[in-house]
């Protein structure tokens, strides 16, 4: 059924409209990272001035959050896979519970969460001033993205039959999960891996409290450069940080485009 | 293959947590080396059986299970040593055909030449040797079902266990690898128990067929006892078709009369109608190519099939009397006065 | 099968749920309930005035930029779900999205590069009339921020929700009589109503936990996660801040709650 054109031009009007409110400022954010002069606007000439003098005030902030990230990452698969495949067998009320359990952190504000486990944790010597700190934070904020994303390929791939199946054989319970379930859960849980390793390198509001000025991360010196310093090098932090994320986002859309065409196990024909 | 064992149950029901009964207690046994086929319609408990046998679900207490003269109901599924052949199939994605045939073996610790060899082995069995490094999603829906038997076969198992082993398959296929695999199964000499809700299955791969309904087991035979023997009235409806007629036998011919009687569509007789016996009509003729079908009315408003032979030429219409060569067991409940 | 022994897989996950959350928020609990002045810092939070004030900005605040986002991403759902194929969809879409990875501070600073002090809209504003039109520090800035990355999460979900819609309804519907504008309120509407709850109270409940947004316009905003934040930091009013946090936590919680079961999606509190 074709719709009015009043209707598609309306439509269209009101979603370039959006689009251009999103992205113009990131165009403009990119833009005065790579201007000489913000205020004298592009024809003061393009450079990388900029980029370098970030690097060399931020490094250790970027470096620190890659490695956030991946000691996020870590624990998360660690502990979120294996959590995953209890949820997917287990169908009781305890089960449940605790998938909603799990989601609590991402429900309540970061704020909340950061106060909490400074109140409670904040006062081991040792740990308050360690990255570890930041990472318990970033690990209780993305592991039911993991865990959401790890289920989503073991229900879709019917592995609890497989499972089924593999025990018949012999197998026995690390068997089945290391031989059966993790391979053939993979896509979900590399989609869980991208999701997580974003995420953290995004988090702010839980970081923000839980940092100390020698455990800063890529978005908490983000806030500091937006607050004292010049407005290119402000944008030009934040343009190496879009430059950390694109490559993220992409392969999430990607694996995205894949499972639509899902391998299936399953044929008719003869 | 070790001489192959006998399977006793004894008092196995199953109650599910919210407190429906899929089994009732039930006394069964397999002898060493026969096929036995559960017969019945979904939701009979013929599968949950199969799960009990196999350990993947457990009885309520008081059941006993036992592989000859072992007592497994205890044991969790990996340890039971039964091979089982999935509805689904469930063949592992990530892993190639060989190594889907072989998995049984790994998990024992074989190593991996002695493992290959006997994987081989099943596969020219089933014969599919030159599939053995395809992906499982290269292969078609018959394939996939020779590689689950072969992956059941590879763990030398005391007992094997076939899920509707033929139901995801066309009918071509089905008809083509239901022969197969009764000589298959005759010729590996395994205690076999196949669970399907096909008649023609269970005859053809059963040594036995036990016919099950709402969790009960009706009746224990070879597929001739029960086709001529059938010991309650969903029996002898569930296998093949039954015919009910409100009438009584005299010297073979049917006339007027109370009794109930059951009997099946070939074993009747139509002849010329003539006086002081019941006459029928022929309501309906259907040529199906080995045989004709009628359908005949009595006067009454009852209604029957009759199977005769090719060339019967009865018409629509004719008036005829009705003649039976033998009556199955007469059934006890009365035909509904049809008004 | 044995289910029992499964559970051991989860424990790891449960055991750092327990130690570093539960357990902690409990505390947090706690300590709200903890007297400074002779009264429990619940008490104090619910009957002093300011905190009140707080909460209204945040709630009006959030309420309105949720129905703005409302009302804007209604159209474009329905237009990318009525075109599916289009040169420049895919690309189109991914840039729509992109700014749902942003966390607040990066949105903050965008809305400064927008309409700050030395934002686009105020050099256009004095290219035009010659002042400068400066928002992006007070609440207009924050409603800016709140719709910046309300967007990409409602238009995400009700162009998903739109394309779900059963067009031969549509066409039954037309055949019928009925006009374009009564296809949309009646059938169309009330379809995506489900996903527009949902939707809505994802952006509602974002938008109340919002913190970094707010933080990067200015800490003077009186908004409640500044105003926990200024409790903790500046004051290092403990108990106070404690209780506002587990009072702002229940409320997005229960929001969220009812937009997973209306849009059957979870969300994050927060950006």
């Amino acid at each position: 059924m074709k719709t009015s054109t009043t209707d598609t031009r309306l439509g269209l009007a009101v979603t370039l409209a959006v689009a251009a409110f999103l992205i113009g400022p990131v165009i403009l954010s990119v833009l005065a990272g790579l201007t000489n002069n913000y205020f004298v606007g592009l024809s003061s000439g393009l450079t990388l001035r900029w980029v370098a003098e970030v690097w060399s005030l931020y490094a250790d902030t970027i470096w620190r959050s890659f490695a956030v990230a991946l000691l996020t990452l870590v624990i998360c698969t660690l502990v979120g896979v294996p959590a995953a495949w209890v949820l997917t067998l287990h169908h009781g009320r305890l089960a449940r519970a605790l998938e909603e359990l799990l989601t609590l952190p991402v429900a309540v504000p970061g704020l909340a969460s950061a106060l909490a486990l400074i109140v409670s944790w904040g006062t081991v010597s040792g740990l308050r001033g360690s990255v570890w700190f930041i990472v318990i934070g970033h690990v209780l904020f993305t592991l039911p993205f993991m865990v959401r994303a790890a289920r989503a390929s073991m229900q879709g791939a019917d592995l609890a039959t497989l499972d089924e199946a593999a025990s018949t054989l012999g197998a026995t319970r690390m068997q089945r999960f290391m031989h059966i379930v993790v391979p053939n859960a993979a896509p979900g849980i590399v989609t869980g891996a991208l999701t997580v390793l974003t995420l953290s390198i995004g988090e702010f509001n839980l970081t923000w409290l839980l940092h100390t000025p020698l455990t800063k991360t890529l978005p908490v010196g983000l806030a500091d450069s937006y607050a004292s310093m010049r407005l290119e090098i402000a944008s030009a932090y934040t343009l190496v940080f879009l430059l950390m994320l694109i490559p993220l986002l992409v392969g999430l859309q990607w694996l995205a485009a894949r499972g639509d065409r899902p391998i299936s196990t399953t044929r008719t024909s003869s | 293959m070790t001489d192959p064992v006998a399977i006793t149950l004894r008092g196995c029901a199953k109650t599910w947590p919210n407190g429906t009964r899929a089994l009732h207690p039930i006394d069964l046994h397999v002898h060493g080396g026969e096929t036995l086929a559960l017969l019945g319609p979904s939701g009979c408990g013929k599968t949950t059986l199969l799960r009990l046998i196999c350990g993947l679900e457990q009885a309520d207490t008081g059941a006993s299970i036992r592989f000859g003269e072992d007592e497994i109901s205890q044991l969790s599924p990996e340890d039971r040593g039964v091979g089982v052949v999935f509805q689904s199939y469930a063949l592992f994605p990530n892993m190639s055909v060989m190594q889907n045939v072989a998995y049984g073996l790994r998990v024992r610790n074989i190593n991996a030449s002695q493992r290959e060899r006997r994987a081989r082995e099943l596969l020219s069995l089933v014969r599919l040797e030159d599939y053995a490094d395809r992906r499982i999603d290269q292969l078609s829906g018959g394939q996939r079902q020779r590689v689950a038997l072969a992956r059941a076969l590879a763990i030398e198992p005391r007992v094997l266990l076939l899920d509707e082993p033929l139901t995801a398959l066309d009918a071509k296929l089905r008809e083509h690898l239901r022969v197969e695999l009764a000589q298959m199964l005759r010729d590996l000499r395994v205690t076999t128990v196949i669970v399907t809700h096909d008649q023609d299955e269970a005859m053809m791969l059963g040594d036995r067929i036990a016919v099950m309904s709402a969790g009960h087991l009706e009746q224990v035979g070879t597929a001739e006892d029960l086709y001529r023997e059938p010991a309650s009235d969903f029996v002898a409806e569930f296998l093949g078709t039954l015919c009910r007629v409100r009438a009584r036998l005299h010297e073979g011919m049917l006339i007027a009369g109370d009794d109930t009687l059951a009997f099946r569509p070939h074993e009747v007789q139509l002849c010329a109608a003539h006086a002081n016996v019941l006459t029928g009509r022929v309501l309906a003729r259907f040529f199906l190519g080995s045989s004709v079908r009628y359908e005949i009315g009595l006067d009454d408003g009852q209604r029957f099939p009759v199977v005769a032979a090719a060339h019967s030429q009865y018409a629509a219409g004719d008036d005829v009397s009705i003649a039976l060569t033998r009556t199955a067991a007469v059934a006890a409940s009365p035909v509904a006065t049809l008004s | 099968m044995k289910r029992p022994g499964w559970m051991w897989f989860a424990v790891p996950a449960a055991t750092l749920f327990l130690a570093f959350w539960l357990l902690p928020m409990a505390g947090l609990a706690l300590i709200g309930a903890e007297s400074r002045n002779g009264q429990s810092a619940y008490w104090a939070v619910l009957t002093g005035t300011q905190y009140w004030v707080s909460l209204f900005n945040t709630v009006a605040l959030s309420l309105a930029a949720t129905v703005a986002t409302l009302v804007v991403s209604l159209p474009v759902g329905r237009f990318l779900a009525r075109h599916r194929r289009f040169r420049g969809r895919r690309l189109l879409i991914s840039l729509l999205m992109f700014p749902l990875a942003f966390p607040g501070v990066v949105v903050g600073f965008l809305i400064i590069l927008l309409a700050g002090r030395q934002g686009i809209i105020g050099a256009l504003t004095k290219w035009l009339t010659g002042s400068t039109m400066v928002f992006a520090y007070g609440m207009a800035g924050l409603f800016l921020g709140y719709l910046y990355f309300s967007l990409p999460r409602c238009v995400g979900v009700l162009t998903a929700a739109a394309e779900q819609i059963d067009q031969s309804l549509l066409e039954a519907a037309c055949t019928l009589g009925a006009s374009p504008w009564r296809r949309f309120m009646d059938i169309e509407l009330p379809a995506l109503t489900p996903a527009l709850i949902g939707a809505g109270a994802m952006s509602f409940a974002t938008s109340m936990g919002a913190f970094g947004t707010a933080f990067t316009l200015a800490t003077q905003i009186d908004v409640l996660p500044i105003t926990i934040y200024n409790e903790f930091t500046n004051y290092a009013n403990i108990p106070v801040a404690a209780a506002l946090s587990i009072v702002l936590g229940l409320a997005t919680w229960a929001v969220l709650y009812v937009a997973h079961s209306l849009a059957g999606t979870r969300a994050s509190a927060g950006a």
